[in-house]
């Protein structure tokens, strides 16, 4: 049996964000206001057969830890 | 002396790279699948989107089989030289210090930038003199490098930074200027800026050269 996983990449805390901080400034120029603090990140979905081993697979692969952040949520 | 160039699925400057080695020695280019490095005496890393760049750049091409052998290599203390995609593989394969981040203003930037020298008694720089400013191409999207805090400021007092951007020349936002960072040991360098785009008059400068001839300067002088 697998295991649906979801992982939540998102850029460090600190780390410059530029694709956060266009996504900011677009949002007011569409009349959305009242947004702040927008990062983009990344979301990778896997099956896996041992869900213990996907905190190895984001320290090797899935995330950079030097400038990212990663979040494994059970799907 | 002889180089080897990597090249990996989606590699597209290894031919200008082995055109630069040529020009100071002798240049063979290793396909990524291969492990045998063919007992070459320097490496060098070029340019491209290595598989892709899926994922983040850099990140699968450090798992190909001949990085293994070139892991291996560097740290036996062979030269070892990144050139944009190759600088940004040898950070993610934990060679160089740092990361490569998006450029500051998230655009593709493909201009020629003026390079300071900071030190000129290494590997890399040996054939440039202490301040001088090396002329040579950048082109990328990924090149605002970076680095923790802590790491940042153990970079900076071991004397890693070997090229900065020239003050008003630092367009990808990277900390400090560094454009050229090596590792302690000193034998693995990265850059993005292209040097081997940078070997002819035809193309308006040769400054490119003095890292390739620096290499050969080294390796004739360690045989």
């Amino acid at each position: 049996m697998s295991q649906r996983i979801r992982v939540l990449v998102r850029p460090k805390a600190g780390i410059l964000d530029p694709q956060g901080q266009a996504v900011e400034r677009a949002l007011p120029a569409l009349g959305f206001d009242g947004v702040a603090n927008v990062h983009v990140g990344r979301l990778v979905e896997l099956d896996v057969e041992d869900p213990s081993r996907v905190g190895e697979m984001c320290e090797k692969l899935l995330a950079n830890p030097l400038i990212e952040d990663y979040e494994i949520v059970e799907a | 002396m002889r180089f080897g160039v990597l090249r990996f699925p989606g590699t597209c400057d290894e031919v200008d790279a082995q055109l630069a080695c040529e020009r100071v020695g002798e240049a063979t280019i290793l396909w990524h699948g291969d492990t045998d490095l063919q007992g070459v005496d320097a490496i060098v890393v070029p340019g491209g989107f290595s598989y892709g760049d899926y994922l983040r750049v850099g990140a699968i091409a450090r798992f190909a089989p001949i990085m293994e052998s070139v892991i291996r290599f560097a740290r036996e203390g062979g030269p070892v030289l990144g050139i944009c995609n190759g600088f940004q593989v040898l950070c993610e394969a934990g060679l160089l210090p740092g990361a490569l981040l998006p450029n500051k203003t998230l655009r593709f930037v493909c201009r020629q930038v003026d390079l300071v020298v900071e030190h000129a008694d290494t590997v890399f720089t040996n054939a440039c003199a202490e301040g001088e400013r090396l002329s040579i191409p950048a082109k990328h999207t990924t090149g605002c490098w970076y680095a923790p805090r802590e790491l940042y400021e153990q970079v900076e007092a071991n004397g890693q930074v070997l090229l900065r951007y020239a003050p008003g020349e630092n367009f990808n936002g990277s900390l400090g200027d560094v454009a050229g960072v090596r590792n302690e040991a000193g034998n693995v360098f990265g850059l993005m800026p292209h040097p081997e785009h940078a070997v002819d008059p035809l193309t308006g400068s040769v400054d490119g050269l003095k890292l390739f001839q620096s290499i050969a300067n080294h390796v004739g002088a360690h045989v």
